[in-house]
């Protein structure tokens, strides 16, 4: 049976303090971590891409690469509706850059049978680098259809549209292929009872670099192409002057007395 | 001296502003290639702009059918170049640019460093994550780094270059290309684009409708200014997609940012809080977009924004 691997990530909250240690990763301990809400996105693409082609009897295995925990983020992806779910993570890959968490990717995807499309959302909301689709598409040497809002299959045919400031763009591509989604996809579906439960006791495959035939050595932090060499707090913003209580047209002079002393008039 | 490539942003009569800021942002690294891709004669078209803003050498990746393949044409002529000639390349972020970036640096086995805001004649770049509340130096590996350049972040400061024009012959179509099926021009009107605009007009759920954006816009139009919406106002349909600030949308940074009906959540203000000054218009004192706020005011947008374009007339 074809497969729909979608790929999700386990990410600090949008609305949590972010701070980095003391070697310039992301502080995970003291951050409240979430499934990244642009791979719900995804998986919503993939379980519709699933229901609307029952002929063609895709399954969809939702994949992460992350420290131990990074499995409630598969276990969401299997409430929502995932058929199956891997989880790889081996100390040996902490820290690795963009190639190397790429790389990785590949390689855990290579032990799925009959991939016929890669789901990612976007950009992550934690790393927000936008590049892993691109990367990936190389890797395997497949077309991408990325920052798409709708997708379709037909056939060995897949079809999306991604706009941009530029325009709107058809897009079509042979199977096999990868897209990503932005958050203009049609909006994730809540979990149900039954899910919740069923993600619970299910059995999430794991495996290691070794399983997936990657060589430490090409991966994790010693390793990367990229390093952070610094990192310093911008300063808060602190509150200005408000106004309150005045009629719209005093209001509306104070703002345009500020703005002519700003020199913007 | 060493060459470094930068990716020409046009729409096959004019150089995209972004280019000038890619220009001055990759002039520190070497000598600027500027690498054209697009139908017969578009780069003869470009020649001058791209001389003027920098380039000392231009390169025509020229072919008939560019318009209907995506990005694997770019891809594949920066590949070419930098294989043939190892150096670092430069492209705008943005969903398009990410994805060339991604497939260069799998080619090319080099780094790749998305969002950048600055580069550095060491080939170091600087990048502002979490949601701009950390700034962070950042190195890169590899013959070839490939930088994408936050749109914006860069001031253009032309220095005009020979402009010497060479020609490259593309690949054609692999099972790897994406075809362009339909296309349709976003229609921009004459507002500035919205991640490179000085002023900001930014509306947020307190606009209360679809034709009060006309409000935004007016107030954009008299300060010369572009209108960018929240998440809310995308998704209640009352604006395009394209015009989204912040962590799933663009990231703006204009001299002067103004609110309107903007509560200030997080998912915002990561895509504007660098702005330099930041006037805010919010008939509820507690929204928290009034912590950030250089100016604010507490009142009713639908009376103080159409008294505000009033004033702003008459003192032009």
């Amino acid at each position: 049976m074809p497969a729909i691997v979608v790929l999700v990530k386990h990410v600090p909250d949008t609305w949590s303090r972010k701070t980095l240690e003391a070697d310039h990763t992301l502080d995970r301990d003291n951050v409240d971590s979430v499934i990244d809400e642009i791979n719900e996105f995804a998986m919503e693409q993939a379980l519709q891409l699933r229901d609307d082609n029952p002929d063609a009897g895709y399954r969809v295995i939702a994949l992460t690469m992350g420290p131990a925990g990074a499995d409630e983020t598969l276990r969401k992806a299997l409430a929502m509706g995932a058929d199956d779910a891997v989880h790889l993570t081996d100390d040996a890959l902490a820290g690795s850059d963009l190639l190397g968490t790429t790389w990785a990717l590949t390689n855990a995807i290579n032990t799925i049978d009959d991939v016929a499309l890669i789901v990612t959302g976007n950009a992550s909301s934690d790393g927000a680098m936008g590049a892993l689709p691109g990367i990936l598409a190389e890797y395997r040497q497949l077309p991408a259809l990325t920052g798409v809002r709708s997708v379709k299959l037909q056939g060995t045919i897949v079809t999306g549209v991604r706009e941009t400031a530029e325009g709107r763009y058809e897009l079509s591509a042979q199977l096999p292929a990868i897209i990503s989604v932005t958050d203009k996809a049609p909006k994730p579906r809540f979990p149900n009872f039954k899910g919740l439960m069923a993600a619970k006791k299910f059995e999430i495959t794991v495996l290691d670099t070794a399983a997936i035939g990657v060589d430490p050595g090409q991966v994790g932090l010693a390793h990367a192409a990229t390093a952070v060499t610094g990192a310093t707090q911008r300063p808060e913003r602190t509150a200005g002057d408000v106004i309150g209580g005045a009629d719209a047209p005093v209001a509306a002079g104070k703002i345009a007395d500020y703005l002519a002393e700003e020199k913007f008039l | 001296m060493s060459t470094v490539y930068v990716l020409v942003e046009h729409d096959g009569s004019q150089v995209a502003p972004v280019t000038a800021e890619l220009i001055t942002a990759a002039r520190p690294l070497g000598a600027v290639t500027a690498v054209v891709v697009g139908i017969p004669g578009v780069t003869d078209t470009l020649k001058a702009a791209l001389a003027e803003a920098g380039a000392e050498v231009i390169v025509a990746a020229e072919s008939a059918d560019t318009h209907r393949r995506y990005l694997l044409p770019q891809v594949d002529a920066l590949h070419a170049l930098a294989a043939h000639n190892p150096g670092p390349i430069v492209v705008a972020a943005g969903a398009a640019g990410n994805e060339i970036a991604g497939r260069l640096a799998a080619r090319l086995a080099s780094g790749v460093l998305c969002d950048v805001v600055g580069i550095n004649a060491d080939r170091t770049a600087s990048q502002s994550v979490f949601g701009d509340q950390v700034q962070v130096a950042a190195a890169v590996g590899g013959a070839c780094p490939i930088y994408t350049l936050r749109p914006g972040a860069v001031e253009p400061a032309p220095v005009a270059g020979a402009g010497a024009v060479t020609t490259l012959e593309l690949p054609g179509v692999t099972a790897k290309d994406v075809a362009v099926t339909g296309f349709s021009l976003a229609r921009r009107g004459k507002r500035p684009d919205l991640t490179t605009a000085k002023v900001v007009i930014a509306a947020g759920r307190g606009i209360g409708s679809q034709e009060n954006m006309a409000l935004a816009e007016e107030l954009a139009d008299a300060l010369g200014g572009a209108v960018g919406v929240t998440r809310d106002i995308v998704d209640l349909d009352y604006y395009d997609g394209a015009y989204q600030i912040g962590q799933t949308g663009v990231t703006v940074a204009p001299d002067l940012y103004i609110g309107l009906g903007v509560s200030g959540a997080i998912q915002h203000t990561s895509g504007m809080q660098t702005a330099k000054k930041i006037v805010v218009i919010n008939n509820d004192d507690d929204a928290p977009i009034f912590q950030i706020a250089d100016l604010g005011v507490v009142g009713d947008l639908h009376e103080v924004v159409p008294a505000l374009i009033a004033e702003i007339n008459s003192r032009k």
